[in-house]
């Protein structure tokens, strides 16, 4: 069995991708990742101190346009694709309590 | 049946109409789409007012375009106006986008009729097709056989006829693969040749859209239309569409070629030996075809399997019930996202995600993505090597022909296998494509991928058509 990742680390991770896991998926994943991970490690025998990493191909840099207002979808087609929106805004459920 | 090039000239010169090329499409797609689960959506309605609206330009006299009245099959991940795109997941079932992708504008400006959306491994993560919310798609030359992926749908389109051509997008092998599978043409451009505007982004760093076709000259068609600088994405290249159509049939003679081992060795013997037949095709067609190495594309895999789930974690964010597609109604807005994204999402698809989260969390980014980063720089300097001793590379697009269903589902390492020689160059961000080479055990066609560095599609589609010719498809 290995090592790579424990059955809580997979909980934790679920937590912050914001998926709940089944007992059943926890134990899965946490082989699954487990043999992914494994199979990484032929990286970690590697000395690459002295390598940069490489983000994207061509390193191309950051492309922005002259800042002047140009036209954009409109609003309530954008609105209309959403689960809930009010007073032309998206809505979700409450994100704080009452307040005090 | 007849190819891209032969219907535009057919639709161009009035031998021929759009609307009974589409009418040709729509028979074949209703004969054959209940059972092989090739597209989710077929826009009937619409593609026929676009098909008579060809033929009423043609009939006023103009200029139509290199596609002209051609249907063309598009994978479900690129948004088109009020046309359901789905990504084959419940979390976008019923959405229609408000905006056409750039390569849609594209095919349509040049005459192209899209007909409907395929049917891909959810979000394009998997290599048969078998990942999609919405069933598995059949491989038309086989039905007990997956089609490959994540392109499935788009390459099923055009080996059960019906389209000459059809859109899908690589990411690690999502175009090659499949196309290798069904007997098919297919290329995964140079990045950011092809504009990804409007793809539903995967692995943003290594996502290109690109040509399903039987014949090479039909992809190279395609690719000229779609291809060119967009202001829309930032990591477009700036120059225009390349001339590829006219270097068609250039030839090898002359040019250096690399078999290599790291390409082709591990793969099934009846792969193996189509691979070396076609290195004594482009031999015998002139090309000085040498064997080498390069060790380093044994690493790609381990980098590929953390570097896109990484980059998968941090695009899927954006599905968590807020702007559009599902959501589960929860008292607050944490547990909405959290019954959202898990109601939504396949097995697949959490599975990236959580590698991707992991691989990027605090304490181990430097362990994996980091290392992975680097790898990556590896093989764009191991690539870079060889280029400078050779022109194109050769190798296998698989190691394997279509594999049947279920073979590989309850093994994720064994299903990732299956793109481990179409990696490397997505990492390497040069251009590769797989054409039919001979056939294995079955009658199954095999597939031979040719490489290259940088915006050498010319070249690539010129030794391709070189090994067309030699397999006797004319």
């Amino acid at each position: 069995m290995s090592e790579a990742i424990t059955r809580e680390e997979v909980a934790k991770v679920a937590r912050l991708a914001r998926l709940r896991l089944s007992g059943d998926e926890l134990d899965m994943f946490t082989e699954q990742l487990g043999q992914i991970l494994e199979h990484a490690r032929d990286m970690n025998a590697l000395d690459l101190a002295d390598v940069a990493p490489t983000a994207h191909p061509f390193g191309l840099t950051n492309v922005v346009r002259e800042d002047v207002v140009e036209e954009s979808l409109d609003r309530d087609t954008v609105l209309a694709m959403a689960p809930d929106a009010r007073d032309q805004r998206f809505a979700v459920p409450r994100i704080q309590g009452e307040a005090p | 049946m007849k190819s891209a090039v032969d219907i535009a000239a057919d639709v161009r010169s009035g031998a021929s109409s759009a609307r009974e090329e589409l009418e040709r499409t729509l028979g074949v797609i209703e004969a054959r789409n209940a059972e092989l689960n090739v597209f989710l959506h077929v826009d009937v309605d619409g593609a026929r007012r676009a098909a008579q609206a060809i033929d009423e330009r043609v009939a006023r006299g103009e200029d139509v375009g290199a596609l002209a009245g051609v249907p063309i099959a598009i994978k479900d991940n690129m948004c088109q106006v009020g046309i359901p795109t789905t990504c084959s997941s419940k979390i976008l079932k019923g959405w229609r986008p408000p905006y056409d992708a750039t390569v849609i504008t594209k095919i349509v400006a040049a005459g192209a009729v899209p007909v409907g959306k395929t049917n891909l491994d959810e979000f394009a993560m998997g290599s048969s097709t078998e990942n999609s919310a919405f069933g598995p798609t059949r491989n038309p030359l086989d039905p007990t056989r997956v089609p490959g992926g994540s392109s499935g749908g788009s390459a099923a389109a055009v080996a059960a006829e019906m389209t000459a051509i059809s859109l899908g997008s690589d990411t690690g092998g999502s175009i090659r693969q499949p196309a290798a599978l069904c007997g098919l043409v297919g290329v995964k451009p140079t990045y950011g040749l092809v504009s990804r505007y409007g793809l539903v982004a995967f692995a943003s760093s290594l996502d290109q859209i690109g040509p399903f076709s039987k014949t090479v000259k039909d992809s190279a068609v395609l690719l000229e239309v779609i291809a060119g600088h967009d202001p829309r994405d930032s990591t477009s290249l700036p120059e225009p569409s390349p001339s590829l159509v006219a270097h068609v049939n250039d030839g090898v003679a002359g040019k250096r070629i690399g078999l290599v081992r790291e390409l082709f060795e591990g793969a099934d013997e009846n792969v193996v030996t189509c691979v070396r037949a076609a290195a004594d095709a482009l031999r015998d067609a002139g090309a000085d075809v040498v064997e080498l190495s390069i060790p380093e594309l044994a690493l790609t895999l381990s980098a590929y399997y953390l570097i896109a789930p990484a980059e998968a974690s941090s695009n899927l964010a954006r599905f968590d019930g807020v702007r559009y597609g599902l959501r589960v109604k929860a008292d607050d807005v944490t547990s909405m996202m959290e019954a959202t994204r898990t109601a939504g999402f396949g097995a697949e698809v959490k599975r990236r995600i959580m590698l991707g989260t992991y691989a990027l969390s605090a304490g181990y980014y430097d362990a994996y993505y980091g290392q992975a980063l680097k790898v990556r720089t590896l093989t764009i300097e191991a690539f870079a090597r060889a280029y400078a001793q050779v022109d194109l590379l050769l190798g296998a697009t698989t190691p394997s022909v279509a594999f049947k269903f279920g073979d590989k589902t309850d093994d994720p390492m064994a299903m990732y296998l299956n793109d481990v020689f179409t990696i490397p160059t997505n990492l390497a961000g040069d251009p590769a494509l797989s054409v039919p080479f001979g056939t294995a055990d079955e009658g199954l066609p095999v597939g031979v991928q040719l490489l290259g560095p940088g915006r050498s599609e010319a070249q690539l589609f010129a030794a391709a058509r070189v090994l067309e010719i030699a397999d006797g498809r004319s």
